[in-house]
C-alpha cells in the first residue's frame, strides 16, 4: 500500500514538472505582455524599465528557473494585472469554485442516482425511457447555452433568481460560503444547476447501467430466494454494489467539475478561479495562467490519489488484496 | 458474383445489409440521421440557402439591427429568426456558422483519428516499450478533462482557426488510440492474424488489411461521439472568447454575441444559434447511440 | 403414505422472445414427499433449472408460467401474488444455486446476509438471529463459525461458500429445498461431503429435496426418485433403482451409457449422437427422435405418457421395456 502510494506520488511529481515546463515555455510564446501593459506612445526607456520590473528582460530559461525555484517556496509569480502574488489571487478565488463544484456534484447525486436506479429497475417503463431521453439530452446540451437559457427564463423573464455574482456569504464552522445565507443560495442555484446538468446525466447512465447489470446477477436471485422484500434487495444488495463504480466516478468528476466551472463561472460572473483564468488568458496575465494550471494539475493528482484510496476502502475485495500485497 | 447476387436477392444477408437493417430498427436513430443530413445540407449549401451573405458588410444595414424574428428587412426579405446588432440575418449567420462548426469538428476528427489510430495500432502490434510509453501518455492525458487540456493548449498556442483544430486534435486523439489498441489487442490474439503471420505477410499488410478493418466498428462509434464532443467544445471555447477568431464566426461566437442582448430580452440572437448547435449535437449522438448498440458484439441477439 | 410436500401439475413456463416462443418447460408433472429426495436430471437447456425457478416464483420476464399448477401446502404457487410468495420464499421453500462464487453478495458480510434472511420472516432480535446463523454454519461443517460470520464471501473457498449458501437455506427450517446443481462447481471430495450431509438433513428434518443436476451418479447416490428431462418435458419418471437399472426411454439409456464406469474399462464409451435441438425449432412429436436409433415415422406424432408399473412413466413410442398398462 505504502509502496503503491509512493510510486503514485513520484509519477505525479513528474507529471507536475512536465506540465510546468510545457505551460511556462508555451505561455512565453503567446505574445508580449509589454505590448498590452504599456501605452504605444511610451519610449524605449520606459519599456525597458517596465520589462525589468516584470522580470521579462532575462532569458527564458532564467525566468523558468527563477519561477521553479520560487514555486517550491509557494511563490508562483505576481499577477501583472492585480499586482499581487498569483497564488494568493488564485487561493482567494478557490473557495467560490469549490463551493460551486461541490454543490453541483451533490445535486448530480441527489437527482441522478434515484432517477438512474429507477430507469435501470424498470428499463421498459415509460418513465425510464423519458429519463434516458433526458440524459441523452443532458449530454448533448452545451453547458454554456443551458446557462444562458437559465438566465433568460429565471432571471430575465421570471425575475426569480439573480444572474450574476455570489451573493451574501456567511461564515460557519470556519468556512465562508454562500451556502449559509438565503441570498447566497439564490445566487448559487442557477450556476450549480447549470454545472450539475452533465453530472446528472452521467450519474443517471452509470446508475441505470449498474442497476440493470446487477439485477441480472445470481446474488440478486439468491437474495430474492431468501424471501427478502424487493426494497431490501434493491437498496441494500444492489445499491452497495453499484455504489462502488459511482463513487469512483464521482470522485474523479470533482476534478472535471472544477475544470468545467470555467464555463459556468464566466456566464454567471461567479467570482471563482475559472473566471479568473479566462480573464487572465484574454489579458495575457502570464503568472496567473501558469499558477492556475500548476495548481489545477496538482489538485487533479491529489483527487485521483484520494479516489484510489477511497475505492479500496469501499470495496472489500480490493481492500484485502492490498493488505495482503 | 456473390456480391451481385446478394444485392439483388433480398433474402441473402450481407454484413452491410444486416447492419443497415439493424440500424433502421430504431426510428429515433433514423430521425437523428435525417436531421443530421439536413444540418449537413444546410452547412454545405449555406451560400445558396441564405437570404444574405452575413459577412459581406455591404449587404448589412445597421438600421436592420436587432429586429425580432419574422420582421421584414429593409432589403425586402424576412428575418425569420431575427437579426443581430449589425443587422445580420440570424438564419444566414447560422447556416454559415454551421459550416464553420462542422468543418472544424470534422477536420479535428480526421486529424485525431489519423494520429490516434497510428498510435493505437503501433502500441497493439509491437507491444513492449512502444506500447507502455504510448499508453502511459494516453492514460495521463485522459485523466485530465477535455476542457482543461484545451485551455492549457490555447493558453500556450494562442488563438486562431488552426490552433483550435490542433487543440481539438490533442484533446481527442487519446480516445482513438485507446479504442484502437483495445480492439487490436483482442484481434491480434485471434487465429487469423496468426495465420497471416504464418503466411509471412508483411507487417503493413497484416496491420492494414487484417487488423484495421476489424477495429473499425468500435472506432466508428468513437468517431460519432468525438465529433459531437469536438463541436460542443469548440463552441464552448469560442463562447468564452478563447476559441475561433471573430473572422470565423462559429455558432459559439454567435451565441456569445447575443449574450449581452439576452439580458434586455432580445433572446433570438443567442437562442437560435444555440438551438442549431443543440440539434446538430443531439442528432449526431442519437446516431452514435444506435451505432453503439448495433455494433456492440455483446448486445447482438 | 403422507401427503406430498410439493405437487407440480402440467407446468408450462414459456419465454416470449423476439425470435419466438421458447417452451423451456412444457407440461411437467411430478411430486415430492416429505423427507424424500427427487432428482431432476437433464442436459443444460433441458428446462430443469427453469422448473426450479418456477417453483420459487422467480421466473423473470420474458419468461412466464403460462399454465399448470404448483401445489405447495395446499396452495397454488403459480397463482400466488408476489407478496405472499415472498413470505414463502426462504422460509418454507429455500433454494441453493449452482455457482457459489456468484450467489453471495460480494460486498456484504456473511452475518449480514444470514441475519437478514431470518429477520425477513421472523421478528427476532439481531442477537438471536446471529446465534441461529452461527449454529447453521456449524451445522454445515464450517469451522470456528463465530469468526467466519464477520468475513466477506471472497474470503471463503468455493466449497465453503456453498456451505454458507446451504446454511442460509437451512436457517428457517424450510419444508422444501430446491437445489440447482449445487455441487457441480465443487471438487469431488467436497461434493461427496455435501451430498452426504444434505441426505442426512432431509431424513432427519423431513425436508423434501428437489435436486437438479446433469450428473446421473449424483442422482444414483442421493435421490429416491428421478425425473429425466429432455427439451422441456419429462421423458421418464420413477424410482431411482427402476429408472437406472431398467431405463424405458432411449434417452435415459443413453445418459446411463455415457457415464464412464470402471466395469467397462477398455470398451468404447457410448454416446448420444448429435446435440439437443434448438428450443426455438423443436421437431414435431418426440423431441429426441432426431438423435434416437429406435426412431421411425410413428415418433413424429406426440408420444403419450405410458405407465411401467409402480409410479413409473415414460414418454416413448418404442420403449426399451414393456409397458405395464
Amino acid at each position: 500500500m505504502t509502496v503503491f502510494v509512493i510510486r503514485r506520488l513520484m509519477q505525479s511529481g513528474l507529471v507536475l514538472f512536465v506540465m510546468s515546463l510545457i505551460v511556462f515555455f508555451g505561455v512565453y510564446a503567446i505574445g508580449d505582455p509589454i505590448e498590452i501593459f504599456i501605452s504605444p506612445e511610451a519610449d524605449q526607456i520606459e519599456r525597458e524599465r517596465a520589462k525589468a520590473a516584470l522580470g521579462l528582460d532575462r532569458p527564458v530559461w532564467a525566468q523558468y528557473f527563477a519561477f521553479l525555484g520560487a514555486a517550491f517556496q509557494g511563490d508562483l509569480g505576481r499577477s501583472f494585472v492585480f499586482n499581487m502574488p498569483a497564488i494568493t489571487l488564485i487561493l482567494q478565488r478557490m473557495p467560490a469554485t469549490l463551493e460551486l463544484a461541490v454543490s453541483a456534484l451533490l445535486l448530480g447525486i441527489v437527482v441522478g442516482l434515484p432517477l438512474g436506479m429507477y430507469a435501470g429497475y424498470r428499463p421498459n417503463s415509460a418513465g425510464a425511457k423519458a429519463i434516458l431521453a433526458g440524459s441523452i439530452l443532458g449530454f448533448s446540451l452545451p453547458t454554456f447555452w443551458v446557462g444562458l437559457m437559465l438566465i433568460m427564463v429565471f432571471a430575465v423573464n421570471l425575475g426569480w433568481l439573480p444572474s450574476t455574482g455570489r451573493g451574501q456569504t456567511a461564515t460557519y464552522l470556519g468556512i465562508t460560503s454562500s451556502l449559509f445565507t438565503v441570498d447566497g443560495l439564490r445566487h448559487l442555484a442557477m450556476p450549480a444547476l447549470n454545472l450539475a446538468l452533465f453530472k446528472i446525466s452521467l450519474i443517471i447512465r452509470l446508475a441505470r447501467a449498474g442497476m440493470r447489470e446487477n439485477m441480472l446477477m445470481d446474488y440478486v436471485r439468491f437474495a430474492r430466494a431468501k424471501g427478502l422484500p424487493m426494497r431490501r434487495v434493491v437498496f441494500v444488495h444492489v445499491f452497495k454494489n453499484i455504489l462502488i463504480p459511482i463513487v469512483t466516478v464521482i470522485g474523479l468528476e470533482l476534478g472535471s467539475t472544477i475544470a468545467f466551472a470555467v464555463v459556468t463561472e464566466s456566464i454567471f460572473a461567479w467570482p471563482g478561479m475559472g473566471k479568473l483564468i479566462i480573464d487572465s488568458i484574454q489579458r495575457l496575465d502570464r503568472p496567473v495562467i501558469v499558477a492556475y494550471l500548476c495548481i489545477i494539475v496538482f489538485m487533479f493528482i491529489v483527487i485521483n490519489l484520494v479516489v484510489d484510496i477511497l475505492y479500496s476502502v469501499l470495496d472489500p475485495r480490493v481492500r484485502l488484496s492490498e493488505a495482503k500485497g | 458474383m456473390s456480391m451481385a447476387q446478394a444485392t439483388r436477392d433480398p433474402g441473402v444477408q450481407t454484413p452491410l445489409r444486416r447492419f443497415v437493417a439493424d440500424f433502421a430498427e430504431s426510428r429515433v436513430a433514423m430521425a437523428g440521421l435525417a436531421v443530421f443530413a439536413l444540418v449537413l445540407g444546410a452547412a454545405l449549401l449555406a451560400p445558396l440557402l441564405s437570404p444574405q451573405n452575413p459577412y459581406d458588410l455591404n449587404q448589412l444595414d445597421i438600421m436592420d439591427g436587432r429586429q425580432p424574428p419574422m420582421t421584414k428587412s429593409l432589403e425586402g426579405f424576412v428575418f425569420w429568426l431575427g437579426s443581430d446588432d449589425q443587422g445580420r440575418d440570424m438564419l444566414s449567420a447560422i447556416f454559415y456558422g454551421l459550416r464553420t462548426s462542422l468543418g472544424v469538428g470534422a477536420m479535428s476528427a480526421v486529424g485525431a483519428l489519423a494520429i490516434g489510430m497510428a498510435a493505437g495500432l503501433l502500441a497493439a502490434y509491437f507491444g513492449g516499450r512502444v506500447e507502455s510509453v504510448v499508453m502511459r501518455v494516453v492514460d495521463i492525458q485522459l485523466s485530465f478533462p477535455s476542457i482543461l487540456v484545451a485551455l492549457i493548449l490555447l493558453a500556450v498556442l494562442g488563438q486562431g482557426t488552426w490552433k483550435i483544430i490542433l487543440a481539438l486534435i490533442c484533446v481527442q486523439w487519446a480516445y482513438y488510440a485507446r479504442t484502437v489498441r483495445g480492439t487490436a489487442l483482442v484481434e491480434r490474439r485471434k487465429e487469423y492474424i496468426e495465420a497471416a503471420r504464418c503466411l509471412a505477410l508483411g507487417h503493413r499488410r497484416i496491420v492494414f488489411r487484417h487488423l484495421l478493418p476489424n477495429c473499425l466498428p468500435p472506432l466508428i462509434v468513437v468517431v460519432t461521439v468525438q465529433v459531437a464532443h469536438a463541436i460542443a467544445l469548440e463552441a464552448t471555447l469560442s463562447f468564452l472568447g478563447i476559441g475561433l477568431p471573430i473572422t470565423e464566426p462559429s455558432l459559439g461566437l454567435l451565441i456569445a454575441n447575443g449574450f449581452e442582448y439576452l439580458l434586455s430580452g432580445k433572446y433570438w440572437i443567442s437562442f437560435f444559434p444555440g438551438v442549431a448547435l443543440l440539434v446538430t449535437i443531439v442528432s449526431i449522438n442519437l446516431v452514435g447511440d444506435q451505432l453503439r448498440d448495433v455494433l456492440n458484439p455483446r448486445l447482438q441477439k | 403414505m403422507t401427503a406430498p410436500t410439493l405437487v407440480v401439475e402440467d407446468l408450462r413456463t414459456w419465454f416470449h422472445t423476439r425470435a419466438g416462443v421458447v417452451k423451456a418447460v412444457d407440461g411437467v408433472s411430478f411430486s415430492v414427499a416429505p423427507g424424500r429426495v427427487m432428482g431432476l436430471v437433464g442436459e443444460s437447456g433441458s428446462g430443469k433449472s427453469v422448473t426450479g425457478f418456477s417453483i420459487m416464483g422467480l421466473v423473470d420476464p420474458p419468461g412466464r408460467v403460462v399454465s399448470g399448477r404448483i401445489l405447495f401446502g395446499g396452495r397454488d404457487i403459480a397463482a400466488m401474488p408476489e407478496d405472499e410468495l415472498r413470505h414463502l420464499r426462504g422460509r418454507r421453500i429455500a433454494m441453493i444455486f449452482q455457482d457459489p462464487m456468484m450467489t453471495l453478495n460480494p460486498v456484504l458480510r456473511i452475518d449480514t446476509q444470514m441475519i437478514e434472511a431470518i429477520r425477513a420472516h421472523e421478528d427476532v432480535s439481531r442477537d438471536e438471529a446471529r446465534r441461529r446463523a452461527r449454529d447453521a454454519l456449524g451445522q454445515v461443517g464450517i469451522p470456528s463459525p463465530d469468526e467466519r460470520l464477520a468475513a466477506y464471501p471472497h474470503q471463503f473457498s468455493g466449497g465453503m461458500r456453498q456451505r454458507v449458501a446451504i446454511a442460509i437455506a437451512l436457517l428457517n427450517r424450510a419444508e422444501l429445498i430446491v437445489a440447482d446443481e449445487p455441487t457441480t462447481a465443487l471438487d469431488v471430495t467436497i461434493q461427496g461431503q455435501i451430498l452426504f450431509e444434505m441426505q442426512r438433513l432431509a431424513r432427519q428434518t423431513g425436508t423434501a429435496l428437489l435436486w437438479i443436476t446433469h450428473d446421473l451418479s449424483v442422482v444414483a447416490s442421493l435421490a429416491d426418485e428421478v425425473c429425466v428431462m429432455y427439451a422441456g418435458r419429462i421423458v421418464e419418471r420413477g424410482t431411482v433403482d427402476d429408472v437406472l437399472d431398467r431405463p424405458a426411454h432411449p434417452y435415459t439409456a443413453g445418459l446411463i451409457g455415457s457415464v464412464p464406469s470402471r466395469n467397462l474399462r477398455g470398451q468404447p464409451l457410448q454416446q448420444i449422437p448429435g446435440v439437443m435441438p434448438s428450443m426455438l425449432s423443436l421437431p414435431a412429436g418426440c423431441a429426441f427422435r432426431t438423435r434416437c436409433a429406435r426412431a421411425d415415422e410413428a415418433c413424429a406424432s406426440e408420444p403419450a405418457e405410458r405407465g411401467f408399473g409402480a409410479g413409473r412413466v415414460a414418454r416413448c413410442v418404442h420403449p426399451l421395456v414393456e409397458p405395464v398398462p
